[in-house]
């Protein structure tokens, strides 16, 4: 009956360097994009909840970490790039895409500017070697930019929640009030030196901690319990979930993936892809067709654009849903109106938040203007449940 | 993972105990901890008839929906109704408050419930859990 563990793992999966800490946690582990990862230590739900109440700890060492170096760096990001990163303050951060010529998404990025000639570009895991094959390329001929792969030599641990600032602060000597949302700053943690950005995707407060893979046990160690190193015996059953200490969970890929929806923020692969352009996917503002100079996809941008301006584009939106029965809308599942099928759900899951299922879909806009704003259908395995269309982000932190 | 000697069981993670006629049906142990957390089961109505190997209810957990079988034929006598308020009671006690569905078993020639072939022994069950990894 259970579909889960039809899943094999193909291939030999990567190790993050905080293996044997998940193994000592008792996590089940999953492969995802070729990474052998924590999908949850307990209860996926307990995680989640642990996240909106007080604080959970990710080991995202999967993501891809990219340097783009050099005194050219911020000109070869903005033509390779749709954001304006050469306008950015050292240790601000920017949410943007790696676009193709036509438009369409090739991932989604988070790039800080750690110094005036540094730019740490952050890929999803899925999506590592097609943004560094695409960044070497676009980068190429620009004077004065060097892009390094520097994944396998970074470990990336998000501390997230209402406590994490308290907590971290029990560990940096960095100024994190300084740290406004969306900027990072070089520090330390647990005595190890780390780039601490203000960013995670949760929808909560929280930081996420770049450091040497040697550093990353120490790290985790400190902000999971508060003590020196996690050494010895397997912890009893269940006592993952217990919060130690400080009030901090461990969580893993299950509850990042709820938290994220939750908070309305797209998945690569769900909500995103090479046939979405950032305007269908409500994510317009990403696209920078204000910054000189060409890049990579301007044309395109600028033509869906226009479409948008004059209200004849995109032909489809990316919405919310909120189920009014408990079987869930899930990735894939058919959207209706009525008897004709109007879009697609990208991404679905019970809400632990909201104590309902909650689903982001595409939809045609013509089904969402005027008078036919729902409620929808969702073709769940056959069965039409009713959906009601409700405002992106499902949650928002106080 | 718990796999009680005494109930039988099923390639798809279903657990059977019989008493008279009666069968009492749940998920394993192995299939709640693989599933996650369980948030909602869809269960047959009360009477209907059920058939061995065809699905008859769903199971949500938070990363996916599975198909819930029935290992016998026969009528549903009764629901678990507790896991319309509390689904966690599959994780917390898959073969206990956790239980999903009753159904009456015709008799047999012997009397006895009509078992159909291919249900597992507790031993045949552990051995397949342990070769699917």
């Amino acid at each position: 009956m259970v579909n889960a563990y039809h899943a094999r793992v193909t291939s030999q999966p990567k190790h993050t360097p905080l293996r044997s800490v998940h193994e000592r946690l008792g996590a089940t582990m999953t492969d995802f994009a070729g990474w052998l990862m924590p999908l949850r230590y307990g209860s996926e739900t307990a995680e989640h909840l642990a996240v909106r109440s007080a604080a959970g700890l990710f080991d995202l060492s999967h993501m891809g970490e990219i340097t783009v170096t050099g005194p050219g760096a911020g000109a070869a990001l903005d033509y390779a790039l749709t954001g304006w990163l050469s306008r950015l303050s050292v240790g601000q951060a920017r949410y943007t895409m790696l676009c193709r010529a036509d438009g369409g998404i090739l991932d989604d990025l988070v790039v800080y500017r750690q110094a005036e000639d540094r730019f740490l570009v952050v890929a999803n895991a899925s999506n590592t070697s097609v943004v560094l094959a695409e960044l070497q390329e676009r980068c190429a001929t620009a004077v004065g930019a060097t892009v390094s792969d520097q994944t396998d030599r970074t470990a990336l641990i998000a501390i997230q929640g209402p406590n994490a600032a308290r907590v971290l602060a029990s560990h940096t000597a960095a100024a994190l009030g300084s740290v406004k949302y969306y900027s990072g700053v070089y520090g330390d943690v647990a005595g190890s030196p780390a780039w601490i950005a203000r960013t995670g995707y949760t929808g909560e407060d929280g930081f996420e901690i770049f450091c040497a893979p040697e550093y990353a046990e120490r790290v985790w160690a400190a902000l999971l319990t508060g003590e020196p190193l996690l050494t010895g015996a397997p912890l009893p059953a269940g006592s993952a979930v217990a919060p130690v200490g400080q009030g901090v969970v461990p969580a893993g890929l299950a509850a990042r993936d709820t938290l994220r929806l939750e908070a309305g923020m797209p998945l690569y692969g769900n909500e995103l892809g090479p046939d979405v352009s950032p305007y269908e996917a409500g994510l317009g503002k990403v696209v920078r067709l204000d910054k000189p100079g060409d890049f990579v996809g301007r044309a395109a941008l600028a033509e869906l654009a226009a479409d948008v301006a004059s209200g004849t584009g995109p032909g489809r939106t990316l919405v919310g849903l909120a189920a009014r029965s408990r079987r869930v809308p899930r990735h894939g599942y058919p959207v209706m109106s009525g008897d004709a099928e109007v879009g697609t759900v990208t991404s679905g899951a019970p809400s632990p938040t909201l104590g309902m299922p909650i689903a982001m879909a595409f939809v045609a806009a013509s089904a969402v203007t005027g008078e036919s704003a729902g409620p929808f259908g969702v073709d769940i395995r056959g069965r039409i449940e009713m959906a009601d269309l409700v405002p992106l982000p499902f949650y928002r932190k106080e | 993972m718990s796999v009680p000697a005494e109930l039988h069981y099923t390639e798809e993670h279903e657990w059977v105990s019989i008493s008279g006629n009666v069968a009492t049906i749940g998920i394993t142990d192995y299939a709640a901890s693989a599933l996650g957390d369980v948030v909602y089961v869809n269960l047959p109505a009360v009477d209907a008839a059920v058939t061995a190997g065809e699905p008859c209810g769903e199971v949500e957990s938070t990363k996916s929906v599975s198909d819930l079988f029935s290992p016998v034929d026969g009528q549903v006598a009764e629901v678990n109704e507790e896991l319309d308020d509390d689904p966690g009671l599959v994780n917390a006690e898959p073969y206990g408050a956790g239980w999903m569905f009753r159904v009456r078993v015709p008799a047999g020639p012997d009397g006895d419930a009509a078992l159909p072939p291919g249900l597992l022994s507790a031993a045949e069950y552990e051995e397949l859990t342990k070769s699917a990894g």
